[in-house]
């Protein structure tokens, strides 16, 4: 990719920006006054507000750019991320289970875990949560500083730690408010600033019919692409639901049925919308109970119209590189200098004809090569500079770095001005999703580690100042796995796997532990444990095939093959699902309960009384506003069948 | 009570609303900054349309400061 350039226009919104977000810490530095107001927004925030930002806290780097990459290697199909996983389980939290969040008066979820368990289940809940929200803000920060370096030219550590500032800035002052703010100023930079993009894009295609046709061509002939090296039927693409009937091996993202249905959209998204601390803990700054269960429901409302712009963009891309309209074609991964070097020297010194010349460069290079252009390249290398064969290699590579597609159609759509909108949206999402993510860390470690284990009873300002300090702490961790995350390339698929180590056991634990009351603590301890036992195992045995056994699974033993990263993903997530559901129940039937019937009220279903409605309007109420919702989802599934 | 969202939120858009919309103005004969978005001069448009959404987030947001006076 090469660099862009920017004018002072752009450069001029980018600072706007920026100073807005740091003016809004500012502006809030005064409301800041107990540990209540910092790590829950003294409770007090606007319905409207906490929905959009508790889609908007998930809605960082990684959805904008990996649904993106995965619109270009998937299609819609990448909906069900949306339609199946994320709507289902939101209207689920909104309906069922934040009567229990809220209305237990726990300041997190590892809380509600310990006034339904006991502490060991929340200690296993509030380390594994902290690491894992560490990790996903190192990586919204190290895709950032990738983004930075890449197109602007900017030096990765400075664009980091200068980002990383600027955040660590606005939340050391304005605590959870400042996060919640700069959430829902995000969401509509990048509803405002990728809308535009989107609508070039698919009049530039000729409109959705043309998108289809040519995607039926890609569908048929993905390698043509360098997507997929198989062949699929023409609706591969565009169809969500037939390419899956027909099992693994028809549609491109090598998921059967069960898989998609059960692994993504019950245990992977249930497993993250319902118990995730980072978007509950946004609900949970609502006003009162109905304003925490609309929190959700409101927030689904324009999650279902999402795909619209964050994975019709990728389809739009496939569907130009097809064409090659206006020269364009699918980002090609970068060559790294030190490969760049080693290759450059094999061509210089091979022979001109030798078929090993070709193989050697490809090795050197390091990715997949187009034999025919490689070939070129030695034949007419006497004529050719070093950097013009450096050049001539890079085009010739043969794999597509997937998390560029997005900013490949920025570059090619906007003008000056428009661009720094584009840019700045995309800028906010990463800073926001670092925001989102120390938050809740800071949250957690202040109350369900700090305060829980290490210092008990001192005055609410030592936890505000230890809440503070801590923000320091995160977004050091944060960027420590930034440098860590930078060996990936598409964010997704490992966010996916690391998302199902921890979380998918996690769900069967609430689900048990709201909805029945026998559930004791020690079996929902080693539930839990032993779910992600059996994630790490079922890692460790089974592989995708294509892969090397190594960090994508498979070290200990190949019991199986799956045809996709993702389908075994998926197939973890619900082995871990299953595991722990099975040892919660059996361990729990065979050990006392340390909770007495009065002490689960509030936290268990059958403990607590159902409240009448309070809402006069019947639409608004939780029930009904969510089935309508889970409609218009079962109306976009029917559309794009 | 806490600041309003609605006030960034509209300054912010309003702002870099009118400034893409008067800058589409000044490049409006440049048909080479505009070959890319297809020959729309999506600066002014899209502009205008930032200036209205920030517009529709202020009037709310200024309507409640004053009742609350």
């Amino acid at each position: 990719m090469h660099l862009i350039g920017l004018g002072w226009m752009d450069y001029t919104i980018m600072a706007l920006y920026v100073a807005f977000v740091l003016g809004i810490g500012q502006a809030l530095r005064k409301y800041m006054k107990s540990s209540n107001d910092f790590f829950l927004s003294g409770r007090s925030i606007p319905t409207w507000v906490t929905g959009l930002a508790f889609i908007s806290a998930n809605l960082g780097a990684l959805e904008l750019v990996g649904m993106a990459a995965s619109g270009a290697k998937y299609g819609i199909a990448t909906a069900h991320f949306y339609w199946v996983g994320a709507i289902p389980a939101m209207v689920f939290l909104a309906v069922f289970m934040m009567p229990f969040y809220y209305g237990s008066k726990a300041r997190s979820v590892p809380e509600y875990l310990k006034l339904r368990f006991d502490e060991r289940v929340r200690c296993l809940n509030s380390i594994s949560f902290a690491v894992m929200t560490v990790f996903a803000s190192g990586i919204s920060m190290n895709a950032l500083a990738k983004l930075l370096n890449q197109l602007l030219g900017w030096n990765y550590d400075v664009s980091l730690w200068i980002c990383s500032g600027v955040v660590l800035l606005y939340v050391m002052k304005g605590g959870l408010t400042s996060a919640i703010y700069t959430e829902v100023l995000q969401f509509f930079m990048i509803v405002l600033g990728f809308a535009p993009v989107v609508y070039l894009g698919l009049r530039d295609v000729g409109g959705w019919g043309a998108l289809k046709a040519n995607l039926a061509q890609v569908a048929q002939h993905p390698a043509t692409l360098a997507l997929n090296d198989k062949a699929f039927q023409a609706d591969a693409w565009t169809s969500a639901w037939k390419p899956l009937f027909g099992g693994a091996a028809s549609n491109p993202m090598g998921v059967d049925i069960f898989a998609m249905v059960f692994g993504l959209g019950f245990v992977l998204s249930f497993g993250y919308w319902c118990t995730n601390f980072l978007v509950v803990q946004r609900a949970m700054a609502a006003k009162n109970m109905s304003a925490a269960r609309r929190t959700p429901l409101i927030g689904a409302i324009p999650k279902m119209l999402l795909p619209v712009l964050v994975i019709l963009p990728g389809m739009i891309a496939a569907s130009l590189a097809l064409t090659e309209k206006g020269g364009y074609r699918l980002p090609p991964v970068l060559v790294k200098d030190s490969a760049a070097m080693v290759a450059v020297g094999i061509v210089k010194s091979s022979p001109a004809d030798a078929p090993a010349a070709v193989e050697a460069v490809t090795k050197a290079v390091g990715l997949k090569m187009n034999a025919a252009k490689v070939s070129a390249i030695l034949a007419a290398k006497a004529g050719l500079t070093d950097d013009q064969i450096k050049a001539r290699l890079q085009d010739a590579v043969a794999e597509n770095d997937y998390d560029g597609v997005i900013l490949s159609l920025v570059k090619k759509y906007c003008p000056t001005g428009l661009l720094g909108l584009a840019l700045t949206a995309l800028l906010a999402s990463f800073m926001s999703g670092m925001a989102g993510n120390v938050t809740a860390f800071n949250t957690v470690w202040t109350y369900d580690l700090y305060q829980a284990y290490f210092v008990k009873n001192k005055g609410d300002s030592h936890y505000l100042m230890m809440g503070k300090c801590i923000t320091v702490v995160g977004i050091l961790l944060s960027i420590a796995c930034a440098y860590f995350a930078r060996n990936y390339s598409n964010a997704m698929d490992v966010i996916q796997l690391v998302f199902g180590f921890v979380n998918a056991p996690l769900f069967a634990t609430f689900l048990m532990g709201m909805f029945w009351a026998r559930a004791t603590g020690t079996g929902a301890f080693l539930g839990l444990l032993g779910g992600m036992t059996t994630s790490a195992l079922f890692h460790a045995c089974t592989l995708a095939t294509g892969n090397v056994p190594g960090i994508k699974g498979g070290y200990l033993a190949v019991v199986r093959f799956f045809p996709s990263e993702m389908a075994q993903n998926f197939w973890l997530a619900s082995f871990a699902f299953a595991a722990c559901l099975f040892l919660t129940v059996s361990i729990s039937l065979v050990t006392r309960r340390t909770k007495t019937d009065g002490e689960l009220e509030g936290l268990v279903y059958s403990m607590t009384p159902t409240k009448v409605e309070e809402d006069k309007v019947w639409i608004m109420r939780p029930a009904v506003l969510g089935s309508i919702l889970l409609a218009g989802c079962v109306i976009l599934n029917i559309i794009f069948f | 009570m806490t600041l309003d969202i609605r006030w960034p939120i509209g300054l912010l858009f309003s702002i870099v609303g009118l400034m893409l919309s008067l800058y589409g103005i000044f490049t409006r004969a440049s048909t080479e900054l505009y070959e890319r978005s297809l020959g729309i001069n999506i600066n002014f448009w899209w502009g205008t349309i930032l200036v209205v959404f920030g517009v529709c987030m202020l009037i709310p947001a200024w309507r409640d400061s004053k009742k609350k006076t």
